[in-house]
């Protein structure tokens, strides 16, 4: 804990002020991690918003028909993603590929020695890795949420045009009639709470691994169940404060 | 010795517990710019430890230790950086970024530290490369060369920014006679020609007396003899005798037990066969 607290700290001093102080970013390595982190993700995204679009629709369309509401499938398709299901799922699925992966790189890097042949070198391990990898996770989990959340509205679209008495005009103007900017908004907010959870918990369980190869697994395992963790319970503190306090 | 020789560093009564093994018990010496002091010792005898404690990645336990006159054992990262830029550290690993490539990994300390140009660096990373006999490995990456050339590049990458003190964790252990011959060669004439001071952990006699100004060997957790390279050949201690003879037989026991080992701190057991093997190949 008193780890993690310390990495929030130096991560916020290299963003904030290291700038100022004339170290700025590299973009070369940024650019490369959000490769990594988003544009490598879009396919499994995609796949996942989808199905999960399908699926909202037909759940609606099953509950909302019995009480004669087929209208309003539109707006529980936008809603739910919007608000809860297109941050917490891509979330998740950013955790299965990047957060594992950022931890057992961290890791890999820190049981070699080459984080201690950095620091040696006067390197801060925290500009020079962490930083890159933070940047691109705050910048690439909100941009995919939005992907996410069109192609699930597609898919929740698919269900209304081709199974339901839907015409294309009529599921896009109630989509659009149910949601507010604050809808969008607030699922922004949570995404990029999320993304901050993920990468600072992938790196200090990395950058913080004993013992060999052995550590590595543990610290990728651990990762990513405190990520998943931290986010679900971070995500009902939030639907808590934005939808419920108000 | 020079009595009026500037300390580039000074280590006083180092001390460091692993739990509540005393790994190093109050060592003490200091080394003089221009020197070259070979570490020398048994397998897990505490020379990558004390390294360790003098590029300040470890923390000792109690005792001092200072680098061009400042002590680095209390210094904040921060401070701690300023120093590092004007020492090189070689890795007993090698420690190479894996994701990098061998020219990406001497040219980082560059890019991180100067303002030179992608092409200037570019020549000091060749130049660099081929200090070490590694023209042309530029584009490889660590995982596609061998152990030996790990450390070569390692070395190449300490020496990038041309510092004025060199730590090296046996640099010559899995390398053949004649790369050894090489490195060794490189260590004396940066040393000679540019006043260079090294540390140098090694096993390798050969290398040891061909490079030392100065030899110190440990063991038991402390110092057991120190002194030129002549000194250190002709001394009287039967552990030195034995050490630099490679001989199985003599005051250093071979097959301690996990407690044994604790307690003395100095040798792994060691297959009797490799030893003698040594043995002959010193004697024949
Ligand atoms: N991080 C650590 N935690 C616990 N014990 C350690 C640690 N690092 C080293 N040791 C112990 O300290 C002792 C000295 O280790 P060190 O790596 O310094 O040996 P060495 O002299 O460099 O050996 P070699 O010649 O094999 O490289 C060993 O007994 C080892 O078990
Ligand atoms: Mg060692």
């Amino acid at each position: 804990m008193k780890n993690y607290l310390q990495l929030n700290l130096n991560l916020l001093y290299w963003i904030l002020i290291a700038p100022f102080t004339g170290q700025f970013f590299k973009i070369g390595p940024i650019f490369r991690q959000m490769v990594a982190i988003g544009v490598r993700a879009t396919p499994m995204v995609a796949l996942t918003a989808f199905s999960v679009g399908v699926t909202l629709a037909m759940q609606a369309a099953h509950s909302l028909e019995s009480l004669g509401a087929e209208m309003y499938i539109p707006d529980l398709v936008m809603l739910t993603l919007l608000r809860e299901m297109g941050p917490v799922l891509i979330a998740v699925i950013v955790i299965g590929r990047s957060g594992s992966a950022v931890a057992a790189e961290l890791g890999t890097m820190k049981v070699s020695e080459e984080i201690e042949a950095l620091e040696v070198m006067a390197i801060n391990p925290v500009q020079y890795l962490v930083v890159p990898r933070f940047l691109a996770m705050m910048v690439m989990l909100p941009a995919l949420t939005i992907f996410g959340n069109y192609i699930g509205i597609l898919g929740g679209w698919a269900v209304c045009r081709f199974a339901l008495d839907f015409n294309t005009a009529g599921y896009v103007l109630r989509a659009l009639e149910s949601a507010d900017t604050w809808d969008l908004y607030s699922g922004m907010i949570k995404s990029v709470v999320f993304a901050w959870l993920i990468i600072t918990i992938s790196c200090n369980a990395g950058l913080t691994v004993e013992g060999g190869a052995e550590g590595v697994g543990q610290a990728t395992t651990t990762s990513v169940v405190q990520a998943l963790l931290a986010m679900l319970v971070m995500n009902a503190v939030l639907t808590g404060i934005f939808f419920f306090a108000a | 010795m020079n009595a009026n020789a500037e300390n580039i560093i000074e280590v006083t009564k180092l001390v460091r517990k692993f739990g509540d093994r005393t790994v190093l018990d109050e060592i003490s010496f200091n080394v003089h710019r221009g020197e070259t002091v070979v570490i020398m010792g048994g397998s897990g005898c505490g020379k990558s430890t004390l390294l360790r404690h003098m590029i300040g990645s470890m923390k000792p336990t109690s005792g001092v230790v200072k680098l061009f006159g400042e002590e680095i054992t209390m210094m904040k990262e921060r401070e701690l950086e300023r120093v590092r830029l004007r020492f090189g550290m070689l890795f007993q690993s090698g420690a190479l970024l894996a994701s990098q490539t061998v020219g990406e990994n001497v040219a980082l300390p560059l890019l991180q530290h100067t303002d030179k140009s992608p092409d200037e660096i570019e020549e000091i990373v060749k130049k660099k490369l081929e200090m070490v006999g590694l023209t042309g490995f530029e584009d490889l990456k660590p995982d596609e060369i061998s152990g030996g050339m790990k450390k070569r590049v390692g070395l190449a990458r300490a020496l990038a920014l041309d510092p004025e003190l060199l730590f090296s964790d046996e640099p010559t252990s899995g390398l053949d006679p004649i790369m050894t011959a090489v490195v060794d060669e490189l260590t004396l004439k940066l040393t000679h020609g540019t006043h260079m001071t090294a540390v140098v952990v090694s096993h390798d006699m050969t290398s040891s007396f061909r490079i030392a100004t100065r030899m110190i060997m440990l063991g038991h957790g402390g110092i057991v003899a120190q002194g030129t390279p002549d000194e250190i050949r002709n001394s009287p201690n039967p552990e030195v005798q034995q050490f630099i003879h490679g001989e199985a037989d003599g005051p250093i026991p071979l097959n301690l037990s996990q407690e044994e080992h604790e307690d003395h701190q100095h040798v792994k057991p060691r297959p009797f066969v490799a030893a003698r093997h040594r043995f002959h190949r010193k004697t024949g």
